[in-house]
């Protein structure tokens, strides 16, 4: 039997709502990081956890119908636009039910319905293709906005630059959203990107500012400014957040226990958590009453992955092309 | 930049058993000793070691100016061995995994391969570019390609592809002593097989160009590479029981490619199947099954027959068993190879 997905809404207008969509993305994460332990999720995942606020705040700051590109380290934007978490852990565990029927991954979960025009296994892949859909939204008439999330470690993939002139020359409504993580696996941003990630952006005469990506709140404020300045027409808008990411670039870094960030370091910023900081500006309570509802949620959310199917081989040929064209499979006759 | 001075080679060393991603480290290490020219460098290939590990310890034994950590830029990286190799740098470029070498494709194709050629000989070009590929290891698209056929479509690359402990050393080692470019393919799900082995042992070098029978068999010949020679060795035991003695040989070489021992096996055993995890159209192994028609047409008891992966891109974790060629689709092959009549 295949389970059905239950209806879902993510509302983020209110400082309530954007705490319980951090909830959200935190403990999703926490499930799928059991799940890859248990060998339910192959292949590992690239964990969001700590950097909530960024895709929550900007995700604020848009409407129903605007778009976002999103990476590899993608399960926090996917869910922050209001993809299903049921949906999108199924697909993660390669499920029949999964955003993409078990074919994306964690790294290529999309639900165009939402706008989400799907995570990226391709550092820097996303952001052309976020500009190329805001020209086409711009010529049909439509004032949608479109953001593209990446990493300090895409700032150095020439695609990207290409893409800031791009939208820039063409005043595209673009809204580049930078999480400066501090590194692009083990490389210190640092020492990797040569200018600056605000001052790249401000070459190709795009308004750029830095925003404390630790704090929803603030990159809400700053991302609805360059959401109004998109959807008015006047091009596109860059924002670096700084955040951190508490756990390792991937779940296999935890059986390599690589040295690249002293336990102090990890420790400091993990006193900056997001969620925390988000739950104390919230009625008494309020907090732990959303935490269990969130529970709850993702508890069922589990049941609901593990319960539906494994995808069938038979099917494995069925999409490459428009009806008619079928690929073969592996044996020559 | 400061000089690190090389640390002497360590004596003499007993066979014993050892991982392909260990017998990788080493020939890096060994290459790096050997000649100051060789310069290694990628993502994640200095602090880190490599996501695979791969390189690890180099950068602490010969210094970040030979074992350097670059920027995530694909092109710029493969750009600048271009330029490295034309005055004096041996470089060794690692891809992190096989979907992001494409990012360098241009630089590839349209510098590296074609610049010996566009410079009438004045110009080689000694690059290795080290790629973990192929799947079964539960990757999602990008990170279980098998790409090796765009590359032996370019005219100007060498290609080559290690089975086998011993052969991941000596393979690497020549191609980063080869003056022309080698795309060196690591089987990615063989990094942690081991094998009873020593880095002192000379015929672990084999030249590059030289295929091996890893099984001897009068019945039919497998023509593999790769992460499919277990595979195909493991097809050959089971066959057994069917009473087929099949032939294993493993190419390790894709260009230049050794017609010789493969024909050799054919027209003796007069059968012939290849197999490859990558897609089968405009494959690898329609290139083999051509050269093999062309030259061993009369020897031949039935077609050339292919077991590839599925020509469709590489499927999420829950299908790749069907995807990859395994024991049963390579003894489906051996049976339609006309034995009645
Ligand atoms: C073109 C390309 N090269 C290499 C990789 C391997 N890779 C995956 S994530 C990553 C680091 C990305 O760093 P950053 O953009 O800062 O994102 P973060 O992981 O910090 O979220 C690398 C090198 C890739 N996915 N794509
Ligand atoms: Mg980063």
């Amino acid at each position: 039997m295949t389970p059905t997905a239950p209806p879902h809404h993510l509302p983020l207008a209110e400082p309530a709502d954007r705490y319980r969509a951090m909830r959200l993305v935190r403990g999703f994460e926490e499930q799928a990081l059991d799940l890859v332990r248990e060998g339910v999720i192959a292949g590992g995942i690239h964990p969001y956890i700590g950097q909530e606020a960024v895709a929550v705040g900007v995700c604020a700051a848009l409407r129903d119908g605007d778009l976002i590109t999103s990476t590899h380290r993608g399960h926090g934007h996917v869910l922050a636009k209001g993809a299903s978490p049921h949906r999108m852990l199924a697909e993660l565990a390669g499920r029949v039910t999964g955003l993409n029927r078990g074919r994306g991954g964690s790294m290529h979960a999309a639900d165009f319905s939402l706008g989400i025009l799907g995570a990226n296994g391709i550092v820097g892949a996303g952001a052309p293709i976020a500009a190329g859909a805001a020209w086409a939204e711009a010529r049909a008439g439509r004032d949608t906005v479109v953001t593209a999330f990446f990493g300090d470690g895409a700032l150095n993939q020439g695609v990207l630059l290409e893409t800031f002139n791009l939208a820039a020359i063409w005043r595209l409504p673009v809204l580049f959203v930078c999480e400066n993580n501090g590194y692009a696996t083990t490389l210190p941003a640092a020492g990797a990107v040569a200018g600056g990630a605000v001052e790249r952006a401000r070459a190709f005469g795009i308004p750029a500012q830095t925003v404390d990506g630790m704090d929803c709140e603030a990159v809400l404020a700053a991302a609805a400014g360059a959401v109004e300045r998109a959807r008015a027409g006047d091009g596109p808008s860059f924002l670096e957040c700084r955040t951190y990411r508490f756990e390792g670039h991937h779940t296999m870094e935890r059986r390599l226990k690589l040295g690249y960030r002293t336990a102090e370091e990890v420790a400091g910023w993990r006193e900056r958590d997001p969620l925390p900081r988000a739950a104390a500006a919230l009625d008494p309570g309020e907090a732990d009453r959303i935490d269990a509802g969130i529970g709850q949620l993702l508890a069922d959310a589990r049941t609901f992955a593990l319960a539906s199917p494994a995808p069938d081989i038979s099917g494995a040929c069925d999409y490459l092309y428009a009806d008619g064209l079928r690929p073969r499979a592996g044996v020559t006759l | 930049m400061g000089t690190a001075t090389a640390p002497a080679a360590p004596a003499k060393a007993a066979r014993k058993p050892a991982t392909m991603a260990q017998a990788l480290n080493r020939a890096l290490h060994d290459s790096l000793a050997a000649d100051p020219t060789v310069h290694v460098l990628g993502e994640d290939v200095g602090t880190l070691g490599g996501v695979f590990r791969i390189t690890d310890g180099l950068a602490a034994a010969f210094g970040p100016e030979r074992v350097t950590d670059t920027p995530l830029a694909e092109a710029g990286i493969l750009g600048t061995a271009v330029g490295m190799a034309m005055y004096g740098l041996r470089p060794v470029v690692e891809m992190q995994f096989d979907a992001f070498g494409y990012p360098a494709l241009e630089q590839l194709i349209s510098h590296v391969a074609k610049m010996r050629n566009r410079t009438r000989g004045t110009m080689p070009m000694p690059i290795t570019v080290r790629i973990p590929y192929g799947g079964g290891i539960g990757g999602v698209e990008h990170h279980s390609d098998s790409s090796e056929a765009y590359y032996l479509h370019t005219p100007g690359l060498q290609v080559v592809t290690p089975a086998t402990v011993a052969d991941a050393y000596g393979l690497l080692r020549a191609s980063i002593a080869s003056d022309d470019p080698v795309i060196f393919l690591e089987p990615k799900r063989l990094y942690w097989g081991k094998a009873d082995w020593s880095p002192d042992e000379p015929e672990t070098v084999p030249p590059l160009g030289r295929a091996v029978v890893r099984r001897p068999g009068r019945s039919a010949t497998l023509i593999t590479y790769g992460p499919s020679v277990p595979v195909c060795l493991e097809a050959a035991e089971a066959a057994t029981a069917e009473g087929w003695d099949l032939e294993v040989v493993d190419l390790r070489s894709l260009m230049p490619f050794d017609d010789e021992t493969v024909c050799a096996s054919v027209r003796r055993t007069g059968r012939a199947v290849v197999v490859h995890e990558s897609s089968g159209f405009a494959g690898t192994g329609a290139e083999i099954a051509a050269r093999v028609m062309e030259r061993c047409f009369h020897h031949l008891e039935a077609p050339v027959l292919r077991v590839t992966g599925f020509d469709i891109p590489y499927p999420p974790p829950m299908l790749e068993r069907y995807h990859l060629p395994g024991v049963d689709r390579v003894l489906d092959a051996v049976a339609r190879l006309q034995w009645e009549d």
